[in-house]
Formats: C-alpha cells, sequence, structure tokens
C-alpha cells in the first residue's frame, strides 16, 4: 500500500503521543506522584495544626513566593504536624533563624499557604535547620464556635 | 469430469424480494466449457441470478447446483471453497479504489494461497497481459476508463483459474473498440483456459456473437433457451422483439393505461 | 387513531430490528478479531486513517477549550477569591467529561462520517460484493480492522485532548491571567484522583469508541447502495452517534460518581 513507512511512522507517534497524553494526566495531574523535586533547601516547621495545607503549597515571605511546602508528616511524640518547606537557592543564607512561620488562607475559600516573617536574627535558616516560632491554621469551624460561643455568653451576661 | 453432466443445475427456482416475485419456477443448465448467455429485458432478475448461483442470495425454493454441490445448502465455509472456484465480473468492474491495478489482481492470490510474492508477481503479470494490460499495473482504478476497469477486473476474477466465470452486463455503457475488445476477450480466455462462461446481458449482437447457448427470461419465467441463430429467427413472438429489438409485439409501447380519448375528454 | 397507533408500532418495530441487526454485526465483527492479530498490517493502516487523521482537529479543539476553561474558570472563581484552584476546575472538567464526550462527538464528525462514507461507498460500487465472490468475508476484512483501530483510537485521542486542555488552561491561568503555579498543579494534584477521574474517563472514551465505530461501520454497512443512500447514512452516524454519546454519558456518570 502507498507509503507504507510514513504510515507505520505516523502511527507509531500517534500511540505515543497519546501514551504520554495518559501518562501526563496520570503523573502531572493526578495525584499519582506528588513528590516536589527539585532546587532548593529544607527547612522544618512543627504546627499544631495546619488545616488543609497541602504538598506543593506556595511559602511566601512578605508576599512573594520563596519556596513550596514538599512534605508533610505526622509526629505522633508530639502530636504535631511537621511540614517540609523547600526554600529556593537564591534565599540562601537570606532567612534569619528567629523567622516566624504562619498559615494563612488565601482569601475565603482560597488555599492555604504558609507565610514567613522575618526575625532579626544575624544567623540564617540552612538544610535541615527547624523553624521554632510557628503559628497554626486558623480553622474557620473553630473561630466560628468561639464567636457563637462568646456571644452566647455575652448574651447571658446582660440577663 | 464428466462431459455432459452440466456445470450448474438450476431446477424450478423461485425468489422474491417482498412482495415482487422475480423468479417464478426456473430450470436453466449451463454446459461445461462453453458460453452461455442470460438475457432478457432489464429488471428480470439477470443479476439477482448470478448472485444466486454465487450463493450471495438464497432462494425461496427450488435447487442450485453448482458442479455437484447444492450452493444453497453449503454452509459458510464450504460455500468460500467453492468460490474461490468461481470468478465474477461485475457490472462496475468493483476494483478496490484504494489499492493498484497490480494489487488488485493479486489480492485474491494473497488472500487464499501464501504463495511467495515473487509468483505472485509472476502469475498477476500473466494475468494482466492476457487482458493485454500488463503497462497498467502502476495505475490506480479511479485512473482506468469503464472498459479498461472491467479488463483488470476479468484479469483479477481468473486470478484463482476458476473453473468457471460469470459476466454481469459486461457490454453495457462501452465504447465499440472496447465492446469489440470484451468480446474478443471472453471469448478467446473461455476456449483458451477450458473455461465455462456466463453472460447476463441484453445487448443483443455483441452477446449473440459469442455466445454457444442463450437463454432467455421474462417475468420470472424462462421464455426460451437454444443456439443464437434459433433464437434470432424464433417463431415466439415475445422472443423474435426482443432480439430483434421491435418497438411494439407483445410487450406493448404504451404503459398501460385507458383509452386516451377518455383521458383527454374526462380531465375537461 | 388506529392509524397514528399502527404507525407507532411500525417505527417501534422498525427500530427494534435495526437494532437486532446491529447487534448481529457487531458480532460478526467481533469474530474477526482473532484473525487480526495475525495481520497486524490492515489494523495500522486503519489507525492511521481514523486516529492520526483526527489528531488534529482533536489536539486543536483541546486546547482551545482549554484555554476558554481556563479563561472563563478564572472570571468565575476570581470573584470567590479561590482562583488557586482553577486547576482543579479545568481538569476535572476535562478529565471527566469534556475529553471522551467532546472528542467523540468530534471523532464522530471526523471519523466516522468518513468511515460509513467509504463503507457505503464500497457497498455502491459492489467492491464488497466483489469481496463475497472473491471468497474473502468483508465483514472480517474490511469492517473489524476499522472497528478495532476506532476502538484503539478513541482513548488516545482523548487521552491528548484532555492533557493539551490541561496545558491549554495552565497558559492562561497561569501564564496570562497570573494564578500561581504551584497552587494550580497542587490543587489539581491533590483533588483529581487517579482512579476516580482518570480512569474512569479512560473507560468512558473506550465505550464511546466502540458505540461511534460500531454505529459508523453499522450505518455504511446498511446503507442503500446508492449515492443518496450514502450521504444519508453519513448525517445519520452524526446524529445517532452523537445522541449516543451524549445519553451514554448521562448513564455512565450516573454509574461512575454517583453513589
Amino acid at each position: 500500500m502507498m507509503h507504507n513507512r510514513t504510515t507505520e511512522i505516523l502511527v507509531g507517534a500517534f500511540m505515543a503521543v497519546g501514551f504520554v497524553a495518559l501518562f501526563f494526566l496520570s503523573m502531572q495531574v493526578s495525584n499519582l506522584s506528588s513528590s516536589a523535586s527539585g532546587e532548593g533547601y529544607l527547612v522544618d516547621a512543627r504546627f499544631d495544626n495546619i488545616g488543609s495545607l497541602k504538598v506543593r503549597a506556595p511559602v511566601t515571605m512578605a508576599g512573594v513566593r520563596v519556596g513550596r511546602v514538599s512534605e508533610i508528616s505526622f509526629d505522633a511524640k508530639t502530636f504535631e504536624a511537621v511540614v517540609k518547606l523547600r526554600i529556593e537557592d537564591r534565599y540562601r543564607d537570606a532567612i534569619p533563624d528567629d523567622t516566624f512561620a504562619k498559615i494563612f488562607t488565601a482569601g475565603l475559600l482560597g488555599e492555604q499557604y504558609v507565610g514567613l516573617d522575618a526575625g532579626g536574627s544575624a544567623t540564617y535558616l540552612a538544610d535541615g535547620s527547624q523553624i521554632s516560632l510557628t503559628q497554626s491554621a486558623l480553622v474557620l469551624e473553630e473561630i466560628i464556635g468561639q464567636f457563637l460561643f462568646s456571644k452566647a455568653e455575652e448574651g447571658a451576661g446582660i440577663e | 469430469m464428466s462431459t455432459d453432466e452440466p456445470l450448474v443445475r438450476i431446477r424450478d427456482l423461485r425468489f422474491s424480494r417482498g412482495e415482487r416475485v422475480i423468479f417464478d419456477g426456473v430450470d436453466i443448465d449451463i454446459p461445461r466449457g462453453a458460453v452461455t448467455a442470460i438475457m432478457g429485458p432489464s429488471g428480470t432478475g439477470k443479476t439477482t441470478l448470478l448472485k444466486l448461483i454465487g450463493g450471495q442470495l438464497r432462494p425461496d425454493s427450488g435447487s442450485i447446483e453448482v458442479a455437484g454441490e447444492a450452493v444453497h445448502r453449503l454452509g459458510t465455509r464450504d460455500l468460500y471453497r467453492l468460490r474461490m472456484r468461481m470468478g465474477m465480473l461485475f457490472q462496475s468492474g468493483a476494483l478496490l479504489t484504494d489499492i493498484s491495478v497490480f494489487d488488485n489482481v493479486a489480492y485474491p492470490l494473497r488472500e487464499h494461497t501464501g504463495l511467495p510474492e515473487s509468483l505472485i508477481r509472476k502469475l498477476v503479470l500473466l494475468k494482466l497481459e492476457a487482458v493485454g494490460l500488463r503497462g497498467a499495473r502502476e495505475l490506480m482504478p479511479n485512473e482506468l476508463s469503464g472498459g479498461m476497469a472491467r479488463r483488470v477486473a476479468l484479469a483479477r476474477a481468473m486470478a484463482l483459474d476458476p473453473m468457471m466465470i460469470m459476466y454481469d452486463e459486461p457490454f453495457t455503457g462501452q465504447d465499440p473498440i472496447s465492446m469489440g475488445v470484451l468480446v474478443e476477450l471472453i471469448r478467446s480466455l473461455n476456449d483458451a483456459s477450458g473455461l465455462s462462461s456466463v453472460i447476463v446481458s441484453h445487448d443483443v449482437a455483441e452477446t449473440a456473437r459469442i455466445a454457444d447457448l442463450i437463454y432467455v427470461i421474462s417475468n420470472g419465467k424462462v421464455i426460451e433457451h437454444g443456439a443464437p441463430e434459433a433464437m434470432l429467427n424464433s417463431s415466439s413472438a415475445w422472443t423474435s422483439q426482443f432480439m430483434n429489438g421491435l418497438a411494439d409485439g407483445p410487450v406493448p409501447f404504451h404503459y398501460p393505461a385507458p383509452e386516451l380519448k377518455v383521458d383527454l375528454l374526462g380531465g375537461a | 387513531m388506529l392509524n397514528q397507533l399502527a404507525a407507532l408500532g411500525r417505527i417501534g418495530i422498525g427500530t427494534l430490528q435495526q437494532l437486532g441487526r446491529g447487534h448481529l454485526l457487531l458480532l460478526h465483527i467481533l469474530s474477526g478479531v482473532p484473525a487480526l492479530f495475525g495481520r497486524p498490517r490492515l489494523l495500522l493502516n486503519q489507525i492511521f486513517a481514523v486516529g492520526v487523521l483526527s489528531l488534529l482537529i482533536v489536539a486543536i479543539s483541546g486546547t482551545f477549550v482549554g484555554m476558554v476553561l481556563g479563561l472563563q474558570g478564572y472570571y468565575i472563581l476570581s470573584q470567590f477569591g479561590a482562583e488557586q484552584t482553577l486547576g482543579v476546575m479545568v481538569a476535572a472538567s476535562l478529565v471527566r467529561e469534556l475529553g471522551p464526550v467532546v472528542t467523540a462527538l468530534l471523532f464522530a464528525g471526523r471519523a466516522g462520517s468518513a468511515l460509513t462514507a467509504e463503507i457505503g461507498l464500497m457497498k455502491a460500487t459492489e467492491q464488497l460484493s466483489g469481496l463475497e465472490m472473491m471468497a474473502v468475508n468483508p465483514v472480517k476484512r474490511i469492517l473489524t480492522p476499522r472497528f478495532l483501530a476506532g476502538f484503539i483510537s478513541m482513548p488516545l485521542l482523548a487521552a491528548i485532548f484532555s492533557a493539551l486542555g490541561v496545558i491549554g488552561g495552565y497558559f492562561v491561568g497561569v501564564g496570562l491571567l497570573g494564578v500561581d503555579d504551584g497552587a494550580f498543579w497542587s490543587q489539581m494534584q491533590a483533588k483529581i484522583d487517579l482512579h476516580e477521574d482518570v480512569f474512569n474517563g479512560v473507560i468512558k472514551s473506550l465505550v464511546f469508541g466502540l458505540v461511534c465505530t460500531w454505529i459508523a461501520l453499522f450505518q455504511g454497512y446498511s446503507a442503500l447502495p446508492t449515492s443518496e443512500g450514502v450521504s444519508r447514512a453519513t448525517t445519520r452516524t452524526v446524529v445517532h452517534s452523537s445522541f449516543a454519546v451524549l445519553g451514554l454519558d448521562f448513564i455512565l456518570t450516573a454509574l461512575m460518581f454517583g453513589e
């Protein structure tokens, strides 16, 4: 038949592209692989509650993204969440070791991310060091619960 | 191969499409080694008859035997085995349009024989040579004229060296030259290869030139059969009208209608 | 009144007969699959005709659908300050629904109609009868490779559609509108489940591939052997395939994602 070789090559290319697309959907789009790879150095931060923080969420300083969350695990001894932050290499020896880490929510329904507030120390965070000053995520239900509780108390006080 | 036994024997064939009766008790014997023509006006089911012989259609009743095998009772496998020994030339040629002339002729060989490609090439070139189109082997079917397409189809029908070839209206729509070529080819292939040929046609002159035996059918019945000369000089008014192409006769010129006078006056 | 009833009955009987013939044809087609493994060449040529030739329209449509999703999604989500979930929205709608469904509709228009026309013309020009008289089974020889090619090509085309759509959405959302790169992917990966979403999408497109190719082949094979018959069959292929895809999508979605 006509142009056997061309047909073969094109069909091969089509099938290869199709499988690459499937692979892409499996690996990149879905949750099969979520290992954050790449450059930078790792810093630990421990939180009482991380809310719905996700791996690969941004880590920001003054609103500028300086890294990503690379791993989240639970420490069964201290009952704390251990969050590994991967900070980009260009911020090596730039973030003081008494920096304050806090979990914020972008907008009312938005994603949660880690915000860093620089401290005043002269020594800097390095690979493997730990951020000791942290503040947990605000959990909406808790806040609403506290709010209602305090209102109820106020009401009781007036009576 | 006993020579007096007919190759195809059709007995009391009845076949209808829906309400329309196409064959109503037809008996036909097609002898070995001869060119047999089946003639009749358009719409008498001549093509249907070929399809019945080839087993593509099944009769309502009656029997069709080809080389001693009852076609209408064969299972798929046996039918296909039998078809390898029959060639059929369709009106349009029915060449596969996406492959070349060479591949078309090679097609049945590649499908059924498992011969090495070098041998297939030789066979195909021989078949194409027989129809005079060896030089056209690289052409695609849409580059062929109607007559050439039929000749290629003929080469393809002969590829497996069948015992019989059926021609469906081989002369329709051909110019005089390709008509002459086809007439010669059908006769000479029949005699040279020891084939039996069945031609379905309504081209009287060409068919009468090469046929050994003519069957005339109309309205689901065989009207008459015999040698071409006998048919041309037939005493039957119907056969005489058909064979000589007369405008009026047993088949009236007018479609059945009320009297012209009644029709004209009735409208007023 | 009785006449209407009789007409309804006729339609019902006719539809059932069609369905019956369609299923018999499908069985016949499937019976030719084992023999096809001996002749991969036939399959290869058909994957070219069915898959490769549909690739361009599928790729372009996928990219643009993804870009539009990115744009529209951004406008709506940004009103709630939730534009980081853009990736989820784009990927979920593509992988679950738009990828399989739109690809199947495009496939019916591009490959399905071409298949019907090809088979119908082969019938009208007596090529199928010719094969039969050469003792070659036209269903197994002509229809089966085309059927299998459609079945194989559809999931691949749908995957390409979805993948390019996600990239198109990424390009608009992250590249043009400034959604955070990491949030786009991380939210997507967190919410899109490999089994629940990607596999179900593939299953959908396998079903659509089967149905669309089947309808196209059946319409071509049962077309009246005239030019008018073939053109009508081509139209019927597109209409029937579209209805079948949309109807089946609803049923499949209810089965897969319903509790």
